[in-house]
């Protein structure tokens, strides 16, 4: 479970896909000092498509407790078409349609909710194309 | 000129059939059918409020408008479903678009007439020469109890329209807006759904505010029923649109692309402006386009638009609302559409 | 450095424990361990656990334990690598003793898992809280996701693949201490409730109370203490990325590789040599992945190759002799040290009904996440 604090300064990467390309031509979603292949040090900051392809998929069944009324639900490992790789929900689509390969959009979804009483958590989710 | 430089909307693709209510409750579904003339009805995924219907629509509309979302003033949402009671649907909605911080931002509430008052303002806030770019949203994942007559109608959806006075694809020619304190329809704080005055909110409250509204624009503007190409009325069902438009003179060939009750139901605040969204997929230029919103408590805004020549470059560049509409649907049995819309009480 | 060796040997029996608490069972291993060295004072100690905060709601355990065993003023140290905590206890006491600080030091783990009530939100902190878990994927999501790469890729069939947890049980049944010491069939295991498409619960290991103790001391005194010490002759230990989506071949375990190719230049052995194996199989496919990279098969053969019986007593290799992480049980931070256990019993010959013939040098693989770190140690009978 996030909390406000570790949420809202995640929110350019999960709202708007804003990530960074390193001189390699390596491109990252979450924040990063240093290319982990290269130890290149400078990026320019790009904002992802959205647009990517499954690499592996699953549906989770037992999930933790926060994720349990949405059970089961999809998980997806993509590569966007900018060469970043991420994990999202694959949503709005019977599981059966869902391939290693298969072309997908991020969207912008409530991810989860912090209890009855707590903050909504939102971010992105892939829908097929 | 003053008017909408881009417009989108979006419905979720999950779907109930007003046969499946009926069927829930023993009603007849036939008689519900005739009746409210709906086939289906939006349902928000598990995953969708109002702030990322809100995105969505707006998205679409930003495709639109081509222009860069720092421009955008003023953001407004207009919702009786906001997620939160305390804490603002637009702070995330425009930061997910990349609009602001240097925004004007405020959630709006008037019952189903929120969403065309978020546009009010924004045509408002450009004719002062406030700002260059306003966008205005009406979204809503609609309450309806259990078994009420509600429940074959509050459905999910929404749409955005972004004013400006550059590149304008309709022009907002006149409005109008009529109000008084009818209370037809209401929800309490801490209710989970809204109570209704049963027929009160027909004649009384629907027909009043929305023939109110619309005669007097059409006096206004000196325009009649036939100078406009299409018609869209709030809809709270199918007949009560159909019913307002033959009143003033419509035909139903004016009504019949924004009427898009008969598969989406109704999106309180998104109902009117996403017919409206659909009635510009199609408008041609140097056409008119007349809207009546209504909002119980009650009251109604009413536009006049005329399409410009931009109109027609722009309709491709997003999804239509018929698009989405009749595009992707995944129909859910009552049960599910009980656990989606949380009528079944989760504890933790 | 020293030659360090293992001189005592102590565990809890796996499974739910529902009377005793973490300090209980962590005292009860090492006891057992000490007891089994016949020692009485320790010169150092270290705990591994993956979370003794929110499985059991107390941290600073390395001073509760110290305390719980008679130690009180020994220096103590907590050590954490998700699932592989255990085999960093092992790997932090054997540097302490190589280096000449302390001679008699305690290597422990253990996990109280059943006192937690949300175990799956747990156990995701070991993946990445904010690019993963925050999406609310589960370990046996992660893990999922690499079976179906290498299931799609290799043709490994459903069926072949339920045929690893089948063979772990098999061994566990010769285990007194293992949760689960009963057969399972292929189709117990192919009907058994979705957890993670394609992974069904019994691919899982179990969710296990349990603690796991060995004594080291330096090999030239180890003559003090027993009479059949084990050599512990070489460590290896690797990090990867903790995200499976920074993987860049999604069923390569870089870190297992890396890990495991330290501990072989170090011991100077390759995969042929060693006589069996311990491998961190939290999950059915963990094990065939875990098995390629330290050498033992071919990229994409290990699934069919342990399904065909590769992998048991007359195979080609044994790969958990104990039952492994599924049928023994998998208490996260004690597991690292219960196949330290599993070995040296095997090289001490002392392993009953599991006994491996001729076992002289044996290797156990213990891993963190989903590949995040990994630590292998090489041991060997002297």
């Amino acid at each position: 479970m996030a909390n406000s604090q570790r949420y809202t300064r995640e929110i350019p990467r999960r709202y708007r896909l804003e990530g960074q390309r390193f001189v390699s031509g390596n491109v990252y979603l979450p924040m990063r000092y240093i290319d982990p292949e290269t130890g290149e040090r400078k990026f320019d900051p790009i904002r992802l498509s959205g647009k990517g392809t499954i690499l592996s998929f699953t549906e989770i069944h037992i999930p933790a407790d926060t994720y349990a009324r949405e059970a089961p639900f999809a998980v997806a490992i993509i590569e966007t078409d900018e060469g970043a790789r991420l994990t999202a929900q694959v949503v709005d689509c019977n599981f059966e349609d869902i391939k290693i390969g298969s072309k997908v959009e991020l969207i912008f979804r409530k991810i989860m909710e912090e209890g009855n009483s707590g903050i909504l958590n939102y971010g992105y989710k892939a829908i097929l194309v | 000129m003053i008017g909408i430089v881009g417009f989108g909307a979006y419905v979720p693709a999950y779907r109930i059939k007003s046969r499946t209510i009926a069927e829930q409750w023993g009603d007849d579904a036939g008689t519900i059918e005739r009746g409210l003339l709906m086939q289906e009805k939006t349902v928000p995924g598990r995953d969708e409020d109002t702030i990322t219907i809100s995105v969505a629509a707006a998205k679409n509309a930003l495709k639109r408008a081509g222009i860069d979302p720092q421009k955008i003033g003023a953001v407004y949402i207009g919702s009786e479903s906001h997620p939160y009671a305390v804490k603002p649907s637009g702070t995330v909605v425009i930061d997910a678009l990349g609009i602001g911080p240097h925004v004007h931002v405020a959630d709006l509430e008037f019952a189903c007439k929120a969403g065309a008052e978020s546009m009010y303002i924004c045509y408002s806030h450009i004719k002062s020469g406030e700002m260059d770019y306003a966008m205005g949203i009406g979204a809503d994942t609609s309450q309806g109890a259990p078994g009420d007559a509600l429940e074959y109608s509050a459905s999910a959806g929404g749409a955005a329209f972004i004013f400006g006075r550059e590149n304008v694809v309709a022009e907002v020619m006149y409005t109008h807006s009529f109000t008084s304190d009818t209370p037809d329809f209401w929800r309490r704080e801490y209710e989970h759904y809204p109570r209704h005055g049963g027929r009160f909110t027909g004649e009384p409250a629907y027909f009043k505010h929305v023939l109110g509204c619309a005669k007097a624009l059409l006096e206004k503007s000196n325009m009649k029923a036939e100078d406009f190409a299409h018609a869209v009325f709030h809809m709270p069902n199918g007949k009560f649109p159909l019913k307002a438009g033959k009143i003033l003179g419509f035909k139903q060939e004016q009504m019949d692309q924004g009427w898009v009750v008969n598969l989406m139901g109704n999106t309180y605040s998104g109902s009117s402006p996403t017919g409206m969204a659909a009635i510009l997929d199609v408008l041609k230029p140097g056409e008119k386009a007349f809207m009546i919103s209504f909002g119980s408590g009650a009251g109604s805004d009413g536009f006049i638009f005329e399409a410009t020549d931009r109109i027609t470059e722009v309709q491709g560049l997003a999804p239509t609302t018929r698009g989405i509409l009749e595009g992707k649907r995944i129909f859910l049995d009552y049960g599910k559409y009980a656990a989606y819309r949380r009528k079944i009480r989760f504890d933790n | 450095m020293r030659d360090v060796a293992i001189i005592g040997v102590g565990m809890t029996s796996f499974g739910e424990l529902w009377n005793q608490g973490i300090r209980d069972i962590f005292a009860e291993a090492a006891l057992n361990a000490m007891k089994d060295a016949g020692v009485t004072k320790l010169d150092s100690m270290y705990v591994g656990a993956m979370s003794s905060g929110l499985y059991a709601g107390q941290e600073h355990i390395a001073s509760v334990m110290a305390d719980y065993i008679g130690q009180r003023g020994v220096p103590s140290t907590r050590v954490e690598s998700a699932c592989a905590s255990g085999g960093l206890a092992v790997k932090s006491a054997f540097i302490e003793v190589a280096s000449g600080m302390s001679d008699i030091v305690l290597a422990g783990g253990v996990e109280k898992m059943w006192d937690a009530d949300d175990g799956s939100a747990i156990l995701a902190t070991a993946s990445d809280q904010e690019w993963e878990a925050y999406h609310g994927v589960t370990f046996p999501g992660l893990y999922a996701m690499m079976a179906r790469v290498y299931m799609d890729r290799y043709g490994l069939t459903r069926e072949e693949l339920a045929r690893i947890p089948v063979k772990a049980h098999r061994h566990a049944i010769n285990n007194p201490n293992a949760q689960y010491p009963h057969p399972m069939t292929i189709e117990t295991v192919l009907k058994s409730s979705m957890v993670a498409d394609p992974l069904r619960l019994m691919d899982c290991s179990p969710i296990t109370d349990g603690a796991a103790c060995v004594i080291l001391c330096p090999l030239d005194r180890a003559g003090e203490f027993t009479k059949n010490p084990v050599k512990i002759k070489a460590i290896g230990a690797a990090t990867g990325p903790i995200a499976l989506h920074d993987h860049k071949d999604l069923t390569r375990l870089d870190a297992v590789h890396s890990s495991a190719q330290r501990a072989y230049n170090m011991a100077g052995v390759g995969p042929g040599d060693i006589d069996f194996v311990e491998v961190h199989d939290c999950f059915s496919i963990a094990e065939i992945l875990v098995a390629e990279v330290l050498g033992f098969f071919e990229y994409g053969t290990g699934g069919k190759a342990i399904a065909e019986g590769q992998a048991t007593y007359g195979g080609k290799i044994v790969i958990n002799p104990s039952g492994g992480l599924k049928a023994k049980g998998h208490p996260v931070g004690a597991t690292g040290v219960a196949q330290i256990i599993e070995a040296t019993e095997q090289l001490q010959h002392r392993a009953g009904k599991r006994q491996i013939e001729n076992a002289k040098l044996g290797l156990t693989q213990n891993m963190g996440g989903s590949g995040g770190s990994s630590i292998v140690h090489i041991l060997e009978a002297v």
